[in-house]
């Protein structure tokens, strides 16, 4: 599903955010990547959302080899991976529903199916009550689980999640964490990065560690794992 | 906001361009009626003026040149007529004296009429260069003065034009960067979710468009209303310029003015956002 081999990402100058980066995720698995900042976590998202292209190496994601991808369509790959960050990214002058109803508008759904999907969505989350509300009337908790209603309702078979716990308490992070565990039951890649050491130690799921630009370690049902100056 | 800002500098920049194309319209429209009544006189010499064959090569010669739209030939009998038309209206009897000897005897000419008043310098050339010929009449003042101001007004006016264009262009360009500012966090997210390159740009160019059509038929509409009072107004005051200050009817000036007001409000409109967005959204 997901495939690096010998990635390299050095940005102009001269930082290495990523050196020599190999690893496979299979279809279904619910990966973690832990890491400081500076470790290349973030610069491994981006290249699989071919935001950034790597320096050396080969991204293969579904099958497709993203250096070879052209740049018309990226918009369509894009589709196939579902995102979500600590910021949460809404759309602050829109409630719930059309938060959610424009990821569906973007890929040019037709009416009819996002009046089906979005409510749908919505349940998943359990916010089917709060669709009315905007982003500033709802706490930290819930909008992450807009956010994830938002890159879920798309149908993604692989979905990203940067920091997703980076901005909430420990109970608003444990609820979301148990939705990604759903989503993933259901079927979605999951691949979580974050440095939440409590959620990964409790979540018993295959982590890989980076520092530096490089996989220390990368174990299945491990804990957190840091890495010793 | 910016969008309001924009359209009312484009409805300025359009109206003005609508006042000066009015004006070059009915300059043009008044040069053309003007044109029609500039002649050059052509007068034979002693021999030819008695010989009609000779007249009439010549003037077939001159009817052949491009730049002729009408030669009339008025012989000694018609000047005399004339003549004695405007000169002895009061006292015709005093003509009588003259009416077995024709004084203008070898008066017998012909009028040229041309089709572009400019052509006139080098037909009266060509005309002074022809054998036979004794004096060439031209109507210097009237047509060197209106090709001259003919020239004038419309570089003045397609300087002016320029300006304004390029101004419009400026400030559509400005309004869409100021659009694409407000809405960089909804176009990341778009982009993100795997939004096309259209997708993300149409509402900008479609923003654009807006601009231009309602730009461009704001002052259309008001320029309508102004020409209409204007002419109507002109034509009721002065009675007496009538034959002089011909306006190009509102219905013929608009059929022209409205597509070309309007394709330019959009064609602003479109390629100033494009532009933009091509220049602002790497997408």
């Amino acid at each position: 599903m997901i495939d690096l081999e010998n990635v390299t990402k050095a940005y102009s100058t001269g930082n290495h955010a990523l050196n020599g980066v190999s690893l496979h995720i299979d279809k279904g698995e619910f990966v973690f990547i832990v890491g400081d900042s500076g470790s290349g976590k973030s610069t491994l998202i981006k290249l699989l959302l071919k935001e950034l292209e790597p320096t050396s190496g080969t991204i293969k994601v579904n099958g497709i080899n993203l250096n070879k991808m052209k740049q018309r369509a990226i918009p369509k790959y894009r589709r196939k991976i579902g995102v979500v960050f600590q910021d949460f990214r809404l759309l602050k002058d829109r409630n719930v529903y059309e938060n959610i109803a424009f990821a569906q508008r973007v890929v040019i759904t037709p009416s009819k199916n996002i009046r089906r999907n979005v409510p749908a969505m919505l349940s998943l989350v359990g916010l089917a009550e709060k669709y009315k509300s905007y982003p500033k009337q709802l706490s930290g908790g819930e909008q992450q689980r807009v956010a994830l209603a938002r890159a879920l309702v798309n149908r993604p078979n692989i979905l990203l999640a940067d920091e997703p716990t980076g901005n909430l308490d420990p109970k608003n992070s444990k609820e979301i964490m148990k939705l990604l565990e759903t989503i993933n039951e259901r079927g979605t890649t999951v691949v979580v990065v974050t440095h939440n050491q409590e959620i990964v130690d409790q979540m018993k799921k295959r982590v890989i560690a980076m520092h530096r630009g490089v996989i220390i370690s990368d174990e299945r049902k491990a804990g957190y794992i840091q890495h010793a100056n | 906001m910016f969008s309001l800002a924009s359209i009312a500098t484009m409805s300025i920049c359009i109206f003005l361009f609508g006042l000066f194309f009015c004006v070059v319209e009915n300059f043009q429209y008044m040069i053309k009626e003007v044109e029609g009544n500039v002649s050059v006189t052509v007068f034979f010499d002693e021999t030819v003026s008695q010989d009609e064959a000779a007249m009439k090569e010549i003037g077939e010669k001159i009817g052949g040149r491009e730049e002729v739209a009408e030669v009339k030939f008025v012989s000694a009998e018609e000047t005399w007529e004339s003549y004695k038309y405007i000169y002895f209206a009061e006292a015709p009897e005093l003509a009588e004296g003259f009416a077995n000897d024709n004084p203008l005897a070898k008066q017998a000419h012909y009028e040229i009429y041309l089709k572009e008043v400019e052509d006139q310098n080098s037909l009266v050339e060509y005309l002074e260069s022809m054998e036979g010929i004794r004096r060439v009449n031209k109507s210097v003042e009237v047509a060197d003065i209106l090709t001259s101001f003919n020239l004038l007004v419309g570089y003045v006016s397609i300087a002016i034009i320029i300006l304004l264009l390029c101004v419009s262009v400026f400030l559509i360009s400005n309004t869409v960067t100021i659009g694409i500012a407000v809405r960089k966090e909804e176009i990341a997210i778009m982009k993100l979710i795997g939004a096309t390159n259209s997708f993300v740009k149409a509402p900008f160019v479609v923003e654009g468009l807006l601009i231009g059509v309602i730009g461009g038929a704001i002052p259309l509409g008001l320029l309508y209303f102004l020409y209409t009072k204007i002419v109507n107004y002109m034509g009721g005051q002065f009675d007496n310029l009538a034959g002089l200050v011909q306006f190009l009817p509102v219905d013929e000036m608009f059929r022209i003015l409205l597509p070309v007001g309007l394709a330019l409000g959009v064609g602003i409109g479109f390629f100033g956002s494009f532009l933009t967005i091509r220049k602002h959204l790497r997408v």
